[in-house]
């Protein structure tokens, strides 16, 4: 399962990231590293970006790039 | 001169330290990309100068967007003699990255673990002493806002400075290739020195969220705080500014006028009615200027920005922009030139020129000043913060429609990825720092500009000296006259046509421009306009003066960012046109109307 198919509150481990290099780079610099947990904080309406907690970062991105994310619930 | 470089991800607080080292003036703000220029101070330290650098954030090395590439040709091209690696204390376990990433390049490096006052509050407990013995440099915990561990850091500074500068390698990025084994590394560190609670105890941040970000409550929420932040200041500015008028009209009247009064006319009635009238008039909007950025200040360091963008995110992706262009939109409320720049940190060049095309229609406190002016004059109290709120809804709309209609020529697929940081409060000093920052900045443009362009209105407006002051026979009436067939049709008259003509150059003209124009300044000047104008005149230029191009400084800056000489046509055309069609269908639609 991917990154946008949790509901909030529900948390899970990473299990790769599948984006493109320059993202891919900012996004292990804001933590998304597999094995990391993970948790969905909410999502915003009209098909809006995702909050995610990752450790003690809280960080905002797009349905589309978390769909790059694969995941699996704890 | 030795030369301390500032270093560490987004909104860790480089340009926090950066004032208190200096106290210098950085913009400091709860946003990731706040800073994107190079700023230096110099301070003493010990018995030496020393020149202090604060660079842009940067989440890794290899970074794409212009700002992170500001950094690294920095870096490439003069080695400091020492980087200071800032980390953010409560995100330390992935912040820790970047400190190896730099350890790897072989620099002098003392690390700052700031918001160590968070971290506590959080529950985070780190042991620096540590962690500087399993990497081998300096670490030190402090707090940049409020000052704790300062002064043991600033001693490490001075100590770690005597050390020679280290040749920096060649090749950086080659240097950075092998990042493979830093992630064992990050994990060997962690382990033995930080300690993170299963769930971090900021309930503040999470209380205000669930009602912020709320679904359905969080835009109507972010409206109505929009409404009231621009009530607000409509309704404790308006009087202050007429306070301030009446000042100086007093002043002029007790002691400018009499002083002058040996003067030759001609020489007197520039002084007075150009150069005195028109600073005076300009200058009445200092109360309103440092209340509006006061304001700022707080939404900005508040963190809100953030929300703002995950909130409206879905509708810019439509847009063809995405959250962070919002948030440059509200930061060009204050000005538009840091929106402008502040567009940096986005990767794809593309979404930097739409964002740039739409910020010059956000309503900054320049034009903010005209229409605080002009709705005072024409309209009820009851109505004049009503109107002046729907003068902000015209500027989103401009913005929504040039997004519409552009987005298909500045395609992009920029990932939209932004980190969220907790809400902040700005220390009195925080924000005493950026209310003074804003009125010297009003005040440069003031020198800059304003007196120059009041007193080339009054030459304007009393040349050739046969001509009566202000009549068609002067330069300004035949120029009015010249362009009023263009501007007949929107309801613009020749004065104000003069007065847009002006504006151009600085908004902050334009009031100085009537007040000399009319030969009137303060309530004299609004009882003029109010007789002369009707609501739907007034309206119609308003319109006209919010679309079309801000200031020439938009402009250079539109110019040195984008690199496009065509760009920066495109942007100045396209805000005529819109200013234009506009004003004319409002002007002509409420004539229609019968109004
Ligand atoms: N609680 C706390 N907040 C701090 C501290 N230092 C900085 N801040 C806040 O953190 C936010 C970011 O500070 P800046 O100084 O703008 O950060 P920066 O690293 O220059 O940010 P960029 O320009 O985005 O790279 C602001 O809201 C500061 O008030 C600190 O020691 N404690």
């Amino acid at each position: 399962m991917t990154l946008p198919d949790l509901h909030p509150g529900e948390i899970a481990t990473i299990v790769a990231v599948h984006t493109e290099e320059p993202l891919h780079q900012r996004l292990l610099a804001m933590g998304f590293r597999s094995g990391k947990q993970i948790e969905l904080i909410r999502k915003a309406s009209f098909s809006g970006p995702l909050q995610v907690r990752i450790g003690t970062t809280d960080i905002l991105l797009r349905r589309s790039e978390a769909a790059k994310i694969k995941v699996c619930k704890a | 001169m030795k030369r301390i470089a500032l270093l560490g991800m987004p909104n860790t607080g480089k340009s926090t330290l950066f004032n208190r080292m200096t106290g210098g003036a950085a913009r400091v703000g709860n946003w990731p990309g706040i800073t994107v220029e190079l700023l230096s101070g110099k301070i003493l330290l010990g018995s030496d100068m020393v020149e202090i650098i604060d660079l842009p954030g940067i989440y890794d090395m290899h970074g794409f967007s212009d700002d992170e590439q500001v950094v690294r040709h920095f870096l490439h091209d003069n080695v400091p003699d020492l980087a200071l690696v800032i980390l953010n204390a409560t995100q330390i376990e992935r912040q820790i990255s970047l400190l190896l990433q730099l350890k790897q390049l072989d620099m002098n490096l003392v690390v700052l673990l700031n918001m160590a006052d968070e971290a506590k509050r959080f529950g985070i407990s780190i042991d620096s002493k540590k962690m500087s013995e399993l990497l081998d440099m300096p670490i030190f915990l402090l707090s940049a806002k409020y000052g704790t561990g300062y002064p043991e850091a600033l001693q490490a500074i001075g100590k770690a400075l005597r050390y020679p500068t280290p040749s920096m390698a060649e090749q950086l990025r080659s240097q950075l290739e092998q990042d493979g084994h830093i992630e064992s590394e990050m994990a060997r560190v962690l382990k033995h020195t930080v300690q993170i609670p299963a769930r971090l105890s900021d309930n503040l941040t999470e209380k205000l969220d669930r009602v912020m970000l709320h679904p359905w409550l969080g835009l109507p929420i972010f409206f109505a705080v929009m409404y009231l932040l621009f009530q607000g200041i409509f309704l404790f500015g308006q009087p202050l500014q007429t306070g301030v008028n009446d000042l100086f009209g007093w002043l002029r009247g007790a002691a400018v006028a009499p002083l002058l009064a040996s003067l030759p006319a001609a020489l007197q009635g520039l002084l007075l009615d150009g150069v005195y009238n028109g600073v005076a008039t300009v200058a009445a909007f200092v109360p309103i200027i440092i209340l509006f950025f006061l304001f700022m200040a707080m939404v900005e360091d508040s963190g809100y920005l953030s929300r703002a963008a995950f909130l409206m995110d879905a509708l810019m992706a439509r847009l063809g922009l995405d959250g962070r262009g919002f948030v440059m939109m509200l930061m060009g409320f204050g000005c538009n030139v840091p929106a402008l720049m502040g567009t940096r940190v986005m990767r794809s060049r593309a979404m930097r020129l739409l964002t740039m095309l739409v910020i010059p229609f956000s309503l900054c406190s320049a034009r903010l000043q005209v229409f605080v002016f002009i709705t005072a004059a024409l309209f009820s109290p009851k109505a004049a913060p009503v109107v002046l709120f729907s003068l902000y809804l015209f500027s989103f709309a401009a913005a929504i429609l040039t997004a519409l209609l552009f987005k298909g020529r500045f395609k992009n697929n920029e990932p939209f990825v932004l980190e969220l940081p907790p809400y902040r409060f700005p220390t009195a000093r925080q924000m005493a720092l950026r209310g003074w920052l804003e009125v010297r900045h009003f005040l440069r443009r003031a020198t800059k500009f304003i007196i120059a362009g009041v007193v080339l209105v009054w030459l304007l407006t009393h040349l050739p000296p046969s001509a009566a002051p202000a009549s068609s026979d002067t330069l300004a009436g035949m120029i009015g006259s010249w362009l009023h067939p263009l501007f007949a049709p929107v309801g613009i008259n020749e004065q104000l046509t003069i007065a847009l003509i002006f504006g151009f150059v600085a908004k902050e003209i334009v009031i100085g421009a009537l007040a000399v124009i009319y030969g009137l300044s303060g309530a004299a000047l609004s009882g003029a306009l109010g007789q002369q104008l009707d609501w739907v005149q007034a309206y119609s230029f308003m319109l006209f003066t919010l679309i079309y191009t801000p200031c020439l400084a938009t402009v250079a800056t539109l110019r040195s960012e984008s690199k496009q000489l065509g760009f920066t046509a495109l942007s100045i055309a396209w805000s005529l046109v819109l200013a234009w069609l506009v004003s004319f269908a409002f002007y002509q639609g409420a004539r229609a109307l019968g109004y």
